[in-house]
């Protein structure tokens, strides 16, 4: 078993693991920042597999934009729902 | 199992990020964190998609100084799942955000973001 | 509880399914045909050396322009669903950041724009594209939104940027119609030197506003994610 071998199991099974958190914690906000670096470590396989296309787009896209338009979506969410208990 | 190829790695992650989306999208019941769900199987399909075009040892298909073009045939990647997979995030950050969008008014007008509330729609 | 165990059926039944698939997967030694036509052709017929952009924006350049309408379609959904009513309510002013980050975002802007269209204009020539340079631009309007809470976009000047770019689009692909072999065809200008800035006909132009009409959209979907905050 080679060194980059090693290193695809390593980012793969940082995926499953931030996939995992992703759908299993209790706090909206950490779910999506748990999704947001399972698109991270996602890019990363994209440059292992030649793809740097799709990397620069899934880095960009998947972990940036994504998880910036979660985090306003939550934002709004709660900002209405704090203005109803007041 | 002698040796392990890469694509082979990656493909079963991709599967495996794929049920845990769907798992996601099927137990939980904030909408928001169904859309989580979502963007991860959206992920894991990219991933698989990206995982098909591998070639054994390949590098990124740009034919430059790099890469000669007389045996650019059998050192590139496949490019077509790439263009396929490099449009299809850009239309699932398009889908994600008008479920969210959809989200934040269900909230403005239920104050709730549970799917269980939102039963007046099924049938 | 029996709705939970029905779910774990149904994914358990799904990965029986996957796990044929990767059993019976093995890692392809050689291009299938359509590729190795692109890969060998490619350089030739369209004079790209990224031949992922040479997909996107020549071979398949009718899905791509079929993929900018859905983005198109999806932030007039946006706009629809956030664009009025529920974010007219005043919040009060949002906490403002602090003087360093907003003297840093002020030089940090034009970098980081100038660095999204550096990625689209040479698509063809390295990794990166229209949509990659569209999200970097996008990028850096969420910077701005988060250092300067009560800045506005100019709508009226992104609508403008985006329609023209994708009417302009439009008609360079006709040019090609006109001019050379078909809808879409980049041969509509000449190839010009392999790998020079230049060159690859219609696709930087193609890749340029494809870059504009994302950047001018996903600015405005995360401004209107954002609301009058």
């Amino acid at each position: 078993m080679d060194a980059m071998t090693l290193l695809t199991l390593l980012i793969c099974a940082g995926i499953l693991f931030g996939a995992i958190s992703a759908v299993s914690m209790g706090n909206v906000v950490s779910a999506v920042i748990a999704a947001g670096l399972t698109s991270l470590f996602a890019a990363v396989t994209y440059v292992i597999l030649s793809a740097p296309d799709v990397a620069m787009t899934e880095a960009s896209i998947g972990s940036g934009l994504s998880t910036a338009i979660f985090l306003y979506a939550i934002n709004r969410t709660r900002r209405q729902e704090r203005e109803k208990n007041d | 199992m002698t040796e392990l190829p890469l694509s082979t790695i990656t493909l079963s992650t991709g599967f495996g990020l794929m049920l845990i989306g769907m798992w996601g999208m099927l137990v939980r019941k904030n909408i928001i964190r169904m859309i989580v769900g979502f963007s991860l199987i959206d992920t894991g399909i990219h991933m698989i998609m990206v995982s098909l075009g591998y070639i054994r040892g390949g590098t990124a298909p740009i034919i430059d100084g790099s890469v000669d073009r007389a045996t650019a045939l059998t050192r590139v990647v496949d490019p077509i799942p790439s263009a396929l997979v490099l449009t299809a995030i850009v239309i699932g950050l398009g889908i994600t955000a008008v479920m969210l969008a959809y989200a934040v008014q269900i909230h403005t007008h239920k104050e709730t973001l549970s799917i269980e509330d939102c039963s007046d729609s099924k049938w | 509880m029996a709705k939970r165990l029905l779910i774990i059926l149904t994914l358990f039944l799904l990965a029986l399914m996957f796990w044929d698939v990767v059993a019976s997967y093995s890692e392809k030694q050689q291009l299938a045909p359509v590729a190795a036509h692109y890969v060998g052709q490619g350089p030739d017929e369209l004079g790209a050396p990224n031949l992922v952009t040479a997909v996107v924006v020549a071979y398949r350049g009718l899905d791509t322009l079929g993929e900018v309408t859905v983005l198109f379609l999806a932030a007039l959904a946006v706009g629809l669903l956030l664009g009025t009513g529920a974010s007219e309510r005043n919040t009060g002013p949002a906490n403002p950041a602090s003087e360093i980050v907003e003297t840093a975002v002020e030089y940090l802007f034009p970098i980081a724009l100038l660095f999204g269209v550096y990625i689209f204009i040479n698509g063809h020539l390295s990794p990166g594209g229209g949509f990659q340079g569209g999200a970097v631009i996008a990028s850096a309007s969420l910077l701005l939104f988060l250092a300067l809470p009560g800045v506005r976009l100019r709508h009226a000047l992104l609508s403008a940027i985006e329609s023209l770019s994708g009417f302009s689009y439009v008609l360079v692909g006709l040019l090609g119609l006109v001019l050379a072999g078909g809808f879409l065809d980049n041969r509509a200008l000449p190839l010009g030197d392999y790998g020079a800035l230049f060159s690859a006909g219609t696709i930087p132009i193609i890749y340029t506003l494809i870059g504009l009409k994302v950047g001018a959209e996903l600015s405005v979907v995360v401004e209107r994610f954002r609301g009058n905050a």
